[in-house]
């Protein structure tokens, strides 16, 4: 075959193949349709088999009741969480091998994702593993370092966050995502979505008044009000129910 | 119009093909995208480079902190760049593999426009923090519905082009295209499944590691039928008219489509490795993750044996040596991902700069590669005039390679360097490296020869866009030829 004809026909006809592939030709190659409902297929059966037995007891994560929902004001610190992308730097998840766990804490347990919607474990780590965080360091601790992280955190290569400080939440906006988890599968109650705004200001006092004993002055409705919120929640549940199970107490 | 004058890809006299009137006109569009998207995007990565070795670059405002600006980058090389990437190749190719035009022509315009929508779209969300955080699926369940009927526009485009053919056998690079449209519809509204809190926020119907499964089942083939199925059309279409031979063995290509549609498809657990997701989830994604090889060096030998007997040809060819190289990438990213998908080895891996690594050698050498070179291919026969500087292409290869082994080899000595001092415990049982910021310190002249490598790798792509301008805009061709345009380079 000269160079020309191979040019205006690169289709696969090659001396190795001569007499080859008639009978596929026939039923697939020349069927469009058929094709493509062979390929639908091909491409269903390994996402079938790997995602739906997810929702059952016996195959899927566990859950425990050991865990609660986030609360209002800490939905709405992951809402930031998410939209500053915290999430491409720091992953939340710490693996079973020694390493990990003197550096960050218990490995994690599947039932601590329960509620995570969306889920939030990361893929890479620009930074430390943040799924033990909560109740590391103090609310001001983390106030001074979202604001400029290298005023508590020499040398680090973190952003510094200081819009967060300006920033104020919206409870109507809150409730809505409260509404949407609800739907969504997140067990709250008619009580807690109607106290939302309540919620929000009690649990944001609180922060407000430990920030205050620091010498720093806020309100309840700023951002980084919220974030703190989240940040001092995460991995709380599960350490203090290993905690128990480690001290002998009922799980 | 000019395309009757390049050879028809089938076994058709050359009157046959002249009677056809391909659109080339959406080529075009498509082509011109993805250069300037391209551009773009590897910009944005330069960027993003820059401000994980040197803080101060997040500019102090929330619209370019990393954590916004890297969501832009990703979505931006792949969605824009790469996409339009494919659509070049498949609107180019489709219409001459099945000699006939588009189905639809009102439909090709609906599907260009609206595809470039949604990237301004994601262009103007990302940077403003409006994201769902799912990686490569990072936009907002508005633009989620968009991208659903602009798809389905672009398969009722595809499906009905085949529909109309004139030829009666599929050629293998319409199998790749069509597991690209259909896996990419059914992976797009699953992951997608939310609801809406707001016009701007939703939370995902999923929870915990039933989401991040949906996720990396979704990311996994993001890279499966997003980056490499199209890619791997594109190659049996392009790589054999580049070289003028046909491809190496047909049997080969029936094989290792249906291995690869078929193992694809299970391997997104490898992302979850040493999570608490249930083990047996785990283990089925790292057997297929390692089974996946197989096809995929299929695929690579396929590409390169096509080549027997043209060798010599590299030399001059600078089309061939962008698709040769781009090939090699391939094997070499797809036997890196299934040695990283055993656990021992992910153990190491995961997080780190290698992966990274990983990622780059097979999106800035198979995909970016083979793209540079389809383009190449592509403009002097879509304008009908030789390309404006003829040793463009070759300067532009060297200085892409170059940076492309910058970029990967400092990742992956990054990468293991850190995954090594993560773990190591000292004989009192104690972190050798306990505090974190003294290991990134360490990681600083790595990341600065990367962003050596990215900016000649993007320099790379902005003289290919100046050499192409520089053609559109030059002198017209010769009215009276229809002689076949010369290769693009030398
Ligand atoms: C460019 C990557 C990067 C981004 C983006 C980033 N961080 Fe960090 N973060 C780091 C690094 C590096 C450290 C370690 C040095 C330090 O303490 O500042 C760190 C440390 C932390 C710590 C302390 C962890 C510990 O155990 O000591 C917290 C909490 C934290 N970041 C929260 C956040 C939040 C919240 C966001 C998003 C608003 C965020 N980070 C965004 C890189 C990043
Ligand atoms: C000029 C060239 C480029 C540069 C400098 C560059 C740089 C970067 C950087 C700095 C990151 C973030 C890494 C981290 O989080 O540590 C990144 C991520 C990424 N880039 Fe690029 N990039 C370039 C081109 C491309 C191209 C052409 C593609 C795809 C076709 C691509 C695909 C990706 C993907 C998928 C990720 C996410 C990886 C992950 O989450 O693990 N990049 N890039
Ligand atoms: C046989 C083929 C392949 C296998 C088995 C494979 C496997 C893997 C594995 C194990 C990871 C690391 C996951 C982690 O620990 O976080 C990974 C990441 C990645 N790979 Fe591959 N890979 C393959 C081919 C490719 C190719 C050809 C490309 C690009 C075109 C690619 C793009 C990516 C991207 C973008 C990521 C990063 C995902 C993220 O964390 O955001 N892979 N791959």
């Amino acid at each position: 075959m000269s160079n020309h004809e191979a040019n205006r026909n690169p289709t696969p006809a090659t001396a190795s193949d001569a007499g080859y592939g008639r009978w596929h030709r026939r039923v697939l190659e020349n069927r469009g349709g058929l094709f493509a409902l062979l390929t639908t297929i091909g491409i269903s059966i390994g996402g079938i088999v790997e995602i739906l037995p997810m929702y059952t007891a016996e195959w899927g994560p566990e859950t425990a009741d050991w865990v609660s929902p986030y609360t209002p004001l800490e939905v709405a610190g992951r809402d930031i969480y998410i939209r500053e992308g915290c999430y491409l730097c720091h992953s939340q998840m710490v693996r079973p091998m020694r390493s990990e766990i003197l550096r960050y804490g218990e490995w994690t347990r599947a039932a601590e994702y329960m509620y995570d919607r969306p889920f939030l474990l990361g893929s890479r780590r620009l930074g430390p593993d943040l799924q033990r965080v909560g109740g590391k360091y103090p609310d001001a601790w983390h106030y001074e370092h979202m604001r400029d992280p290298r005023s508590v955190s020499p040398g680090s290569v973190m952003p510094p966050y200081p819009w967060l400080l300006e920033r104020t939440i919206d409870p109507e906006d809150i409730r809505a995502s409260v509404v949407a988890l609800r739907r969504a599968g997140t067990p709250y109650t008619d009580e807690d979505v109607a106290g939302v705004p309540d919620a929000l200001r009690t649990q944001g006092e609180g922060i407000v008044q430990r920030l205050a004993q620091a010498g720093i002055e806020t309100t309840w409705d700023r951002e980084i009000v919220a974030l703190i919120a989240y940040l001092q929640r995460l991995g709380v549940d599960g350490r203090r129910h290993l905690e128990q199970q480690n001290a002998g107490g009922t799980p | 119009m000019e395309s009757t004058s390049v050879p028809s890809p089938q076994p058709a006299s050359a009157a046959a093909g002249a009677s056809i009137d391909y659109d080339d006109d959406i080529v075009k569009k498509f082509l011109l995208a993805s250069v300037l998207w391209g551009g773009v995007g590897m910009l944005v990565g330069v960027i993003v480079a820059l401000q994980i070795v040197w803080w101060p670059a997040n500019l102090g405002l929330p619209w370019t902190t990393f954590g916004r600006l890297r969501p832009l980058h990703t979505n931006a090389v792949i969605f824009a760049f790469a996409g339009n990437v494919c659509f070049t190749g498949i609107y180019y190719s489709m219409q001459r593999l099945l000699r006939t035009r588009m189905y639809s022509d009102r439909l090709s315009a609906l599907h260009f426009w609206g595809w470039q929508l949604i990237i301004v779209l994601a262009a103007i969300t990302l940077p403003l923090g409006l994201t769902q955080s799912k990686e490569y699926a990072e936009l907002i369940w508005p633009i989620d519905v968009l991208i659903a009927v602009v798809w389905v526009i672009f398969a009722i485009n595809f499906f009905g082009t085949i529909a109309i053919r004139r030829v009666k056998h599929l050629y293998v690079a319409i199998w790749f295209y069509m597991s690209f449209v259909i896996t990419i519809a059914v992976l797009h509204i699953v992951n997608s499944l939310a609801v809406p809190a707001t016009f701007l926020r939703s939370y995902p119907i999923y929870a915990g590691l039933t989401d991040a499964l949906v996720q990396w089942w979704y990311g996994h083939n993001a890279v499966g039928f997003f980056l490499t199925t199209p890619f791997l059309g594109l190659m049996y279409y392009f790589l054999p008219k580049a070289a003028e031979r046909p491809v190496y063995s047909y049997r080969l290509s029936i094989i290792h489509f249906w291995a690869l549609v078929f193992i694809y498809i299970w391997t997104g657990p490898h992302h979850l490795l040493y999570s608490a997701l249930p083990d047996w989830a785990q283990t089925l994604g790292m057997v297929f993750s390692v089974m996946l090889l197989a096809p995929s060096w299929g695929g690579m030998l396929n590409g390169l044996l096509t080549l027997r007997g043209a060798w010599d040809r590299l030399r001059t060819d600078a089309v061939l040596k962008f698709m040769v190289v781009a090939v090699t990438f391939y094997g070499m990213s797809t036997f890196e991902g299934p040695m990283m998908s055993i656990r021992a080895v992910n153990g190491l891996a995961h997080y780190t700069n290698w992966v990274i690594g990983h990622v780059h050698s097979g999106a800035l050498g198979w995909v970016g590669m083979i793209s540079f070179g389809m383009i190449y291919w592509l403009v002097p026969r879509l304008w009908g005039r030789p390309l404006a500087d003829p040793d463009g292409p070759t300067r532009h290869f060297w200085l892409g390679t170059i940076g492309i082994v910058l970029y990967i080899v400092s990742m992956w000595a990054a990468g293991l360097m850190e995954g090594v001092q993560w773990r190591s415990v000292n004989e009192a049982g104690q972190l050798a490296h306990p505090i974190f910021l003294d290991i990134v310190h360490r990681l600083a002249p790595f990341y600065w020869l990367r962003l050596i490598g990215g900016t000649m790798y993007l320099v790379g792509a902005v003289m290919m866009a100046l050499n192409i301008w520089r053609t559109i805009r030059g002198p017209a061709p010769d009215a009276a030829g229809p002689e076949p345009v010369p290769a693009p380079a030398q």
